[in-house]
């Protein structure tokens, strides 16, 4: 207890002492490089990965191992994890924590009312949003170069995917709970790369909304894009992909399990899904 | 004779608001399909889109709601006689919850996917003790006894099906807490239906039948034993039959309160305080009540899943405190 208290006095001291280095030194040098970088969100976990060097990134989020969630898992099997806690993440003296816009309000107060410098990053909307995240994180971490190398990747496949012949067909994006994903969401995005019409956006849904049974079944889209559906144990969201109703539109329509994991966060793995809807819709890739 | 016409006229005037309220349940949705064309749709054999929808969207919608509706009103029209209590009702005496606690249990178990009858034995099992619970105490006590003995199971099971919730790995079962504490009936499947049903007509059977000895228990115990009613038999049937029908509807559509409370109270001025002419009525009543709020959250809050509880709540709730408000008043 004692022992507990004086250690975290001892780290606040520190902590206040980095961020104070940190600061004073920003306008100094060019690219500072944060040694002991902690991320709490899944998105700027995978970011983070994907950027930081060597030894940078002291720990990731637990949901970056959960294969449901995260397309990294075997990247995130590198690092220690955290539960988001701020008295954990701050027994880590990070001199800087990555966290979502709607990671809990709660903790990254406590966390910047100790002094720690805390990063938000709002959820991607679109693949501009995903490079401006990458350049970004590439400036907070002092990995400029890294950061640009990884979106000048993504310009080059999408420049290739858009220039694809489009197949126009209609999809619906179908997740547990009857949830979709309209315009404005990276799920949409991903559909119009692929060259397929977004059912939700021919609806008028803006963002992640829930489309009724009967519309979808009314639609009869050309492919339903299902995700979320194998979660262990069964919870009664996932029960609208064994409903009849759903069971007869796709032996019609046909499905095509694509992981949420690839469009929740932007990432490479997003090109992935873009793949995975242009194989669905039964136009292969034409070979590089 | 006069009362015994004006009787039957209560029950064709709620039997054909049932209907028409039935009908409506057909014919609206967020699909938009013209009156006649869904109608003809439910009878047609092609597999065309209204057809599946009709079949097997909105029809096992509509069953289940006019199933658990008049569950809801005729187990509270026979509690509220057996127990001589206003106040019974599957919601308020904890069935409701703990019927959810068995069905909670069995889905996020894995129990009903492996063994589909498992979701309303478990619902059945987790109603059958709590109207045990409440019954044993009751039967010691007053008015106040049901209503304090229910609160506890109420709000225990409660607590337990969020605890079962929240342990649960499946990321998507804890907000499910929503739909076993205030009960909805979207996207259901003609699965649900058969499920339910058989356990919800046993259950109907066994409550219907009581209404002569509940009239002989509205002069009290000893006189309806006096009248030959056999009291132990009218409680088996009174507590059995209410898990059977309670437990199913609750295993399929979640707990919906207030009904069994409102629809018994507004109806009985009209019955003439007879309970075997309450009980029809009630089961009618209570029909009619969650047709109508389900047609409403399509309308409401389209989009947003809004639950059946909370438009029961919003007519019930008042209404249970102008109830305690004018019991207070009685006592004083």
């Amino acid at each position: 207890m004692k022992n507990g208290a004086r250690q975290r006095g001892k780290g606040a001291a520190l902590a206040a002492l980095f961020t104070c280095a940190l600061f004073s030194t920003l306008p100094a040098r060019a690219e500072t490089r944060p040694a002991r970088v902690v991320s709490i969100n899944l998105c700027t976990d995978q970011l983070a990965m994907l950027i930081a060097g060597k030894g940078q990134l002291l720990s990731v989020s637990a949901i970056a191992r959960d294969p449901q969630s995260s397309a990294m898992v075997k990247e995130a099997e590198g690092f220690p994890v955290n539960h988001g806690q701020a008295e954990e993440i701050f027994l880590q003296k990070p001199d800087l924590v990555l966290a979502g816009v709607y990671t809990t309000r709660a903790t990254v107060g406590l966390l910047k009312e100790l002094n720690i410098r805390v990063e938000q990053f709002s959820p991607e909307t679109s693949f501009d949003d995903v490079k401006a995240s990458m350049r970004r994180m590439g400036s907070l971490l002092g990995q400029k170069a890294r950061a640009e190398a990884l979106v000048g990747q993504i310009d080059a496949e999408l420049d290739r995917l858009k220039r694809l012949p489009r197949s126009g067909k209609l999809a619906a994006l179908y997740y547990a709970n009857s949830y979709t994903s309209g315009s404005g969401t990276l799920a949409h995005a991903a559909l119009e790369v692929a060259g397929l019409e977004n059912l939700a956006a021919r609806l008028g849904i803006q963002g992640t909304a829930s489309i009724p049974l009967e519309a979808l079944v009314l639609a009869m889209p050309d492919v339903v894009v299902a995700g979320d559906r194998d979660y262990e144990p069964p919870a009664l969201a996932q029960e609208n992909f064994v409903h009849p109703a759903f069971r007869a539109l796709i032996e019609h329509s046909g499905e095509v399990a694509m992981p949420v994991r690839n469009t929740v966060c932007g990432g490479p793995f997003t090109l992935a899904a873009v793949h995975m809807l242009r194989a669905a819709a039964g136009q292969e890739l034409v070979s590089r | 004779m006069m009362a015994s016409r004006g009787y039957w006229l209560l029950i064709g005037g709620l039997a054909v608001v049932t209907v028409v309220l039935f009908v409506l349940s057909l014919a609206l949705g967020p699909a938009g399909i013209a009156f006649g064309e869904s109608l003809s749709a439910l009878f047609s054999g092609d597999g065309g889109p209204i057809v599946l929808i009709m079949q097997e969207i909105r029809l096992p919608r509509a069953i289940l709601g006019l199933m658990t509706g008049a569950t809801l009103g005729l187990s509270g029209a026979v509690l509220q006689g057996l127990l001589r209590n206003p106040l019974a009702e599957p919601g308020l005496i904890g069935i409701s919850s703990s019927a959810s606690l068995g069905a909670v249990l069995a889905i996020y178990t894995g129990l009903s996917a492996a063994f589909p009858l498992g979701l309303p034995l478990a619902a059945l099992a987790g109603a059958l003790i709590a109207v045990l619970v409440v019954q044993v105490l009751a039967g010691s006590g007053g008015v106040l006894t049901v209503i304090l003995a229910g609160v506890a199971v109420s709000s225990f099971a409660s607590a337990m099906t969020s605890l079962a919730l929240n342990l649960s790995p499946n990321p998507f079962a804890a907000l499910e807490i929503m739909f076993w504490m205030l009960g909805s009936l979207a996207d259901r499947s003609m699965t649900h239906v058969w499920l339910a049903t058989p356990f919800i007509l046993a259950g109907w059977l066994m409550l219907a039948s009581l209404g002569r000895a509940l009239d002989a228990l509205t002069l009290g115990a000893d006189a309806a034993a006096s009248m030959g009613v056999d009291l132990n038999r009218t409680r088996r049937f009174a507590i059995l039959g209410t898990a059977l029908s309670v437990g199913a509807a609750t295993a399929v559509a979640g707990a919906i309160g207030f009904v069994g409370l409102v629809i018994p109270h507004l109806l009985r001025p009209l019955t003439g305080g007879l309970p075997s002419r309450l009980l029809p009525a009630s089961a009618l009543g209570g029909a009619s009540m969650i047709l109508a709020a389900d047609i409403l959250v399509r309308f409401v809050a389209p989009g947003r899943d809004l639950k059946l509880g909370v438009l029961t709540a919003i007519v019930g709730a008042p209404f249970f405190l102008w109830l305690v408000w004018k019991s207070r008043r009685d006592l004083l």
